[in-house]
């Protein structure tokens, strides 16, 4: 057998800033060209043991290793991250704000610069890696210009130029809506059989990366590894819910059908899925379940009457659009990158003005408030917490909107107390927000957002970067105070399980317009609108399709199932 | 909605884009150095209108900088104002003659012909070097502009830091205007209607998630940098560096020529100053 070209001997580590260490006696041998997935819970070391990978620890995140770490016959504790990064090619989680060059092209030959390769082998590499991947038209262009996927391919060549053999994947699928997600996922397969790599995945997103043959699936839970098999082995044993990841959909509709897991052969790969008698027990369960009515919002909230926006006139980016959201709705706003999902949020909470259209809320005009007035009704939670928290206590980022409004110090006091006791943060009240972790920054600010009481709130991609854990969490509450507050929410969301599992309306936007209003069931099981507006299928779609069901009632009828059961 | 402030790079396909960014930026240094040391009236108007030449010759148009040069001609003038109030008799000690326009030479506030002669020097002095700066900045690609620095004798990790702070600047701007109308969602009035120290207080409440998203984009982008070895070696390439073609060294020569003028004119004139009065 080869030798293993990644290997973790009783490795562990402790930032210098940490008083426990982060990673705990990792044992983990990865062979040339396997591909493997590292998923695991938050805080569970995962984007550490990616930072040994490529030399950021102990170089740039100093700190104490025990134990002994190889990377490409390197031991890393040794070698530079110079050395490494030769060997190990690393494509962050953002690949917005890791471009250095200002067109593509320079950003693909930036490592050859700082080699100090001559022009002509520049040009000859950066040629041939456009090509690989597909990057030719687009040489010329500012990598901001781009569309996610075309980000991530510009991001890849920039590290496969070095012709490194390791390729690291830091939360890949995060900035990418679900069809670029998916293709990104085929051609890192494509590149592992045609350039001979060795690919390693960190992502709690498994089904999504599962879609592609995987090797290995390695689980770490505080900071060691608690499974490491080939990911069939890993459904089988049910194991993922346990250990704080998301299971694959399909899978818990075979569960949910009373399907033996032990009969079951490739489980990992839908496609190859072989299960005796499937098809029966699927038609079964699905005959045995009635759809319920849906619960009927009536009265109207917000409407939006012939809204036009766009930076530039001629090139609307919102064109004549109307909808009406009802009070105690959950909808989720959905659409492909830059399709305006945010412009429009912008539009109704004042930051932005319209070239044209009406607006009400609660049956007042919108357009002569302020942002201030309509905040006072609108909650509205951006996607990056850093852009919101303005106070370095949590006590006091919660309360300064009240306190601004000249709310009295005892009922202030009451009102954050209770609102950060809803969002789980009462114990950290006197907690500074830097010692948060992103997802707790996260419930701060919706906190900060909750505690004016308003009647509707729209978050932007509110369970991004967030563990199963969290999100349950998260999505729970969220789920408890628009129910009991007959609080209008709507989630603007790349996150197709989410829409599908937590809201009860859909609306679709693209080229300006809406695609489709209706139930997720019902969009995520139509064609046409999964392509034109870059979503994916689910696994569950495939699945009632291939046993002769009718998708949207089997989708419809599994959410019911799985809610209830929450 | 956005208004261009920021003067930017266009290719406007004129010969002045096709020179190399080192070129551009010698000759833009070489002969401001000279303008500024000379007081040869003539050979300012010399150079301005040459520079207002090749200004034509690069196709900028006029309102894509009316902004930034109303600016200049705004400081400028204040400029001259202030030299009169301060020192309304130094044309007279320079050019040691003085012949009164108005008032008699006993008073402080008099005009002399000297006094406007030496004031009209300062004013080609401020002015011919604004086209040839901004023919600089906007007919140099970013992306050569680093590499441009570099090759003047600048270290490569300071060029490359000015070229990406550049390219930050949107990315910033936009960052602030989002928090901005967070916070004022929130209710910090930071508007026009609130007295100052509110504003004050606000623009602090601003400041600190700007600051910590800034923190947050240079932590990324460093480690991004050291990830594909920025700052292994002592030098390092540029791909968009330009070789100097037959244009670039037929340019610098020109510009060569210019400047031993300016340096023959200082023997001819004993000295900075070119003395019509004597």
């Amino acid at each position: 057998m080869t030798a293993p070209i990644i290997s973790f001997k009783d490795f562990s580590f402790q930032y210098n800033s940490q008083t426990e260490p982060t990673l705990r006696h990792v044992n983990l041998d990865i062979y040339p060209g396997e591909k493997v997935l590292i998923a695991g819970p938050s805080g569970s070391g995962k984007s550490t043991l990616g930072r040994c990978l490529n030399g950021l620890i102990p170089q740039s995140y100093p700190g104490t290793v025990t134990g002994s770490a190889t990377v490409a016959g390197q031991d890393i504790t040794q070698s530079s991250i110079f050395d490494l990064s030769m060997n190990v090619g690393t494509v962050l989680q953002d690949p917005d704000s890791q471009f250095v060059g200002l067109t593509v092209v320079e950003d693909m030959a930036f490592s050859l610069e700082n080699d100090q390769q001559s022009q002509a082998r520049m040009r000859t590499a950066t040629a041939k890696w456009a090509t690989t991947l597909d990057l030719q038209d687009l040489l010329t262009h500012r990598p901001q210009e781009l569309s996610g996927g075309q980000k991530q391919r510009v991001a890849m060549a920039g590290v496969l130029i070095d012709n490194s053999k390791i390729l690291l994947f830091d939360e890949p699928l995060a900035s990418l809506d679900p069809a670029s997600g998916k293709a990104s996922m085929a051609l890192v397969d494509q590149l592992t059989h045609t350039q001979d790599l060795t690919v390693v995945i960190i992502e709690h997103r498994i089904e999504d990366v599962l879609q592609q043959p995987i090797d290995r699936l390695i689980v770490m839970q505080d900071g060691g590894i608690v499974a490491d098999d080939r990911p069939e082995a890993i459904l089988r044993q049910s194991l993922m819910a346990q250990l704080g990841l998301r299971e694959p959909l399909y899978l818990s509709a075979l569960k949910l059908a009373g399907v033996n897991l032990d009969d079951c052969h490739h489980l990992d790969r839908l496609a190859e899925l072989q299960v005796p008698g499937l098809t029966d027990k699927l038609q079964q369960w699905t005959a045995g379940v009635t759809l319920k009515a849906p619960v009927k919002h009536g009265q109207p909230l917000l409407t939006v009457k012939h809204l036009t926006f766009g930076y530039d006139p001629h090139a609307p980016i919102i064109n004549d659009l109307s909808t009406t959201l009802y009070r105690g709705e959950m909808v989720s706003l959905v659409g492909q990158n830059g399709t305006g999902k945010s412009t429009l949020s912008n539009l109704i909470t004042g930051f932005l003005q319209p070239q044209a259209g009406h607006m009400t809320f609660n049956d007042q005009p919108l357009e002569t408030q302020s942002v201030k007035e309509r905040a006072d009704q609108i909650g509205y939670i951006l996607q990056d917490p850093n852009q919101m928290i303005s106070k370095t206590l949590i006590y006091d980022e919660v309360a300064a909107g009240l306190v601004l409004r000249g709310v009295d110090p005892a009922t202030v006091e009451q009102r954050v107390f209770d609102v950060l006791k809803v969002c789980g943060l009462y114990e950290f009240r006197h907690w500074p927000i830097s010692a948060l972790s992103f997802g707790q920054k996260k419930r701060v600010t919706i906190a900060a957002i909750l505690v004016l009481e308003p009647a509707m709130l729209i978050l932007d991609e509110p369970t991004a970067g967030q563990d199963l854990q969290h999100y349950t969490e998260m999505m729970d509450f969220l789920t408890k105070i628009n129910r009991e507050k007959q609080m209008t929410i709507m989630l603007i969301t790349h996150d197709m399980h989410l829409m599908l599992e937590y809201t009860d309306r859909t609306i679709v936007l693209g080229n300006g317009h809406i695609l489709m209003d209706a139930t997720p069931a019902d969009v995520l099981t139509n064609d046409a609108i999964i392509t034109q507006a870059s979503l994916a299928q689910t696994s569950l779609y495939t699945l009632a399709a291939a046993h002769q069901i009718d998708p949207t009632e089997f989708v419809a009828k599994f959410v019911q199932a799985e809610r209830e059961a929450r | 909605m956005q208004n261009q402030l920021l003067i930017g790079y266009d290719d406007r396909h004129t010969f002045l884009n096709r020179l190399s960014g080192s070129t551009k930026l010698l000759s833009f240094v070489g002969l401001s150095v000279i303008g500024m040391m000379t007081y040869d009236t003539r050979y300012l108007i010399g150079i301005m209108i040459f520079s207002l030449i090749l200004f034509h010759f690069s196709k900028i148009k006029y309102r894509d900088v009316s902004f930034v040069m109303s600016v200049i001609i705004g400081f400028s003038v204040l400029n001259l104002v202030m030299v009169y109030v301060f020192a309304p008799h130094y044309g007279v000690d320079i050019y040691g003659t003085e012949h009164l326009l108005l008032g008699s030479s006993n008073h402080y506030f008099n005009l002399t012909t000297e006094q406007l002669f030496y004031e009209f020097n300062l004013l080609l002095k401020y002015t011919f070097a604004v086209p040839l700066a901004l023919i600089f900045l906007m007919t140099t690609n970013p992306s050569e502009f680093a590499a441009s620095l570099n090759k003047i004798g600048i270290s490569y990790r300071i060029s490359y830091s000015v070229a990406i702070a550049l390219r930050y600047i949107p990315d910033v701007q936009s960052d602030y205007r989002t928090i901005s109308l967070a916070q004022q969602a929130r209710g910090f009035e930071i508007s026009k209607k609130a007295p100052f120290m509110t504003r004050v207080r606000g623009g602090v409440q601003i400041m600190l998630p700007l600051i910590f998203s800034s923190l947050d984009r240079i932590e990324v982008i460093s480690q991004a940098m050291e990830l594909r070895r920025f700052g292994k070696g002592k030098k390092r390439t540029w791909y968009m560096a330009q070789k100097f073609q037959r244009n670039d060294y037929l340019a610098l020569f020109v510009v060569a020529l210019l400047i031993l003028i300016g340096i023959a004119l200082f023997k001819v004139n004993g000295g900075r100053f070119w003395n019509p009065f004597k």
